[in-house]
């Protein structure tokens, strides 16, 4: 059942289109994956679901409240989990809770007792009593997580949630989120990392852009691809000329597929070969006719990485690369700042 | 925001979370409250001295510059305390603290800036009363019963005036740098261009003019009358170039001040916070 639709949203920062004409369905009790490298218009998606930023166009409807039009409803739905954590460091993490669930408007008993569970959910027994200001990134994403579940959401959305976290952090908030999803809760994770997505998520979009680029389920997008995913290189740099001879050697034998040419890995060669029939010595055979040697070829099941690669020819790692020093965080921080 | 849908429990509640986190930063971090504190009862000390041989007659109706003094840095006070109310707001924005309010179903998002109103009044309330306690210890009087009720209500208007601008401000500067920087500049030029440190008739004609549109000679006039005679709402408090203002006139012009400024900060708020 669909608990949350999107539908032709838009928004833009000025000169900068973040998002354009994106649609979108998450069934309710699911945990749904946002996928994109960054810069792709996944925080503005997040931030919009999370009616901190108004979209420019487009419809949103949470269990059939229209999120444009009763935020305050969808509020009270709703637990947000930010990307940049924002903890008041003079407080200390059960005075923030206690400061939180005000805001939610629980009452004592419900309070009391809510803020106990997660503190020994999370584990977070030791150093709830101290002030923020002294927690390590994995303890300030625990006690903001507590702080989004504190009223227990129907729906909750992360942004990035484990971001440079260590690993324990990491697996208690996966785990979370697993017991979380059992319980009937909406998830809404977004994420870079493509593994946290694999695991995790029943269904995701990949986002690039500002455009969805393939939704469904990791299984059904990765079985979309076909076969395994092979990376061919006849040089440690080839040039895009000698790739492109190579990729028309390729597309003459039946059964290789969906061939890329990937700029960024030295011009080599990606495409996906028929799990059914043994290619790889028709295609040795062929290359060393036309005089190439093979310096290197791996071959994978497909990933969400292919997925990604399939639609925009360039790995997320790429686009991520890619993407460096190209956004100026400092200006998209005030465009959304209110 | 619709007044229609509050619901007032709710807006209690959060309004005093909101109020309590900013007493507990306050009680964690006292700098900012004994600076308060500290700065004017040092300049009650430095000023009542530079001008204690001032010559009879220049200060008429007072019997020292002390006395005269005390009422410009009561109001003093409570006036560079609501200028910085916008401070913690704009901490919030930049930090993204504000985002957690702004996620949460607030019955009002009113409460956001009702809390920083009473923050602030509190806090401006707890500065004054030392002040007033030092300057009573170093001899220069006390209010009356009826002064007391001029003197706070002053205070309050003034607050409510100034803390709604800073808020404002808050939400339409770019960062914490250019509302200190603003701060800086408003600061000291709105004293020294008011009546808190000599009367009019000592000041050049065109610092005269300055000093009696000031808000905060409309302050500190009424809290001088409170503390150097009998209160009467009738009496002239302010002998401005443009005639004589009575301490009735002088509230009254710092009360439509206040209501103008919450009119026009209103739409500014709405379009911010909802």
């Amino acid at each position: 059942m669909n608990y949350i639709q999107i539908t032709d949203l838009s928004k833009s920062y000025s000169d900068i289109q973040a998002l354009k004409d994106l649609s979108m369905e998450i069934n309710a009790g699911s945990l749904f994956g946002i996928l994109g490298p960054n810069g792709a218009g996944k925080s503005t998606l997040i931030k919009i679901l999370a009616t901190l930023v108004e979209p420019d166009g487009g419809e949103i409807f949470v269990n059939d409240i229209n999120l444009i039009k009763n935020p305050r409803k969808i509020r009270e739905l709703i637990g947000y989990v930010a990307q940049d954590i924002a903890l008041d460091k003079i407080l200390t993490g059960r005075e923030l809770l206690d400061f939180q669930s005000d805001l939610y408007h629980m009452n004592k008993k419900e309070k009391y007792e809510r803020i106990k569970l997660l503190i020994d959910q999370l584990e977070m027994n030791d150093w709830i009593d101290r002030k923020c200001g002294t927690y390590s990134g994995g303890m300030k994403r625990r006690i903001d997580l507590a702080a989004g579940l504190l009223h227990l959401p129907k729906v909750l959305i992360l942004d990035e949630p484990t971001v440079g976290l260590d690993i324990e952090s990491r697996n208690i908030i996966w785990q979370l989120l697993k017991n979380l999803k059992n319980d009937g809760m909406t998830i809404i994770l977004s994420s870079h990392y493509l593994d946290e997505i694999d695991k995790l998520a029943d269904s995701l979009v990949i986002i690039d852009d500002g455009k969805v680029i393939a939704q469904g389920t990791p299984s059904q997008l990765k079985n979309k691809l076909g076969g395994d995913r092979i990376t061919l290189k006849v040089r440690e740099f080839s040039t895009y000329e000698e790739s492109k001879k190579i990729s028309e050697i390729l597309s003459s034998i039946n059964g290789i597929s969906q061939i890329i040419i990937n700029k960024a890995q030295g011009y080599s060669i990606n495409f996906v070969v028929d799990k059914e029939k043994d290619l790889l010595t028709k295609l040795k055979v062929e290359l060393a006719f036309s005089k190439f040697e093979i310096f290197s070829l791996a071959q994978s099941q497909p990933s969400l990485d292919d997925v990604y690669l399939q639609a925009t020819g360039k790995t997320l790692l790429d686009a991520e690369i890619s993407m460096t020093g190209k956004r100026d965080l400092k200006k998209e921080s005030k465009q959304s700042m209110r | 925001m619709e007044l229609k849908q509050y619901n007032l429990y709710f807006l209690y509640q959060e309004t005093v979370a909101l109020t309590k986190r900013l007493f507990i930063q306050l009680k964690r971090r006292p700098s900012t409250l004994l600076a308060g504190i500290l700065q004017p009862i040092i300049w009650l000390f430095l000023f009542g001295a530079l001008f204690s041989k001032a010559p009879e007659g220049f200060l008429p109706g007072v019997d020292s510059y002390g006395n005269f003094l005390g009422a410009g840095l009561i109001v003093f006070t409570a006036f560079s305390g609501a200028l910085n109310s916008g401070l913690p707001l704009m901490f919030d924005r930049e930090f993204g603290f504000l985002n957690r309010l702004l996620v949460a179903p607030l019955a009002s998002r009113l409460s956001i800036v009702l809390s920083s109103f009473f923050y602030i009044t509190i806090l401006s309330f707890v500065q004054s009363i030392v002040i007033m306690i030092v300057s009573f210890v170093l001899g220069y009087g006390w209010p009356d019963f009826y002064g007391l009720g001029i003197v706070f209500t002053t205070l309050i208007l003034l607050v409510l005036f100034v803390t709604s601008i800073s808020l404002c401000l808050a939400f339409v500067l770019p960062g914490h740098i250019e509302l200190i920087a603003l701060i800086f500049v408003i600061n000291l030029p709105l004293l020294f261009a008011s009546t808190a440190l000599a009367p009019i008739a000592f000041m050049p004609n065109w610092l005269g003019w300055l000093a009696s549109l000031n808000p905060l000679t409309f302050a500190i006039e009424p809290i001088r009358i409170a503390y150097t005679q009998t209160m009467n709402l009738d009496v002239v408090a302010l002998h401005a170039p443009y005639g004589d203002l009575t301490c009735k006139s002088c509230i009254s012009i710092l009360f439509s001040l206040t209501v103008f400024s919450l009119i026009i900060i209103r739409p500014l708020l709405n379009r911010k916070l909802n």
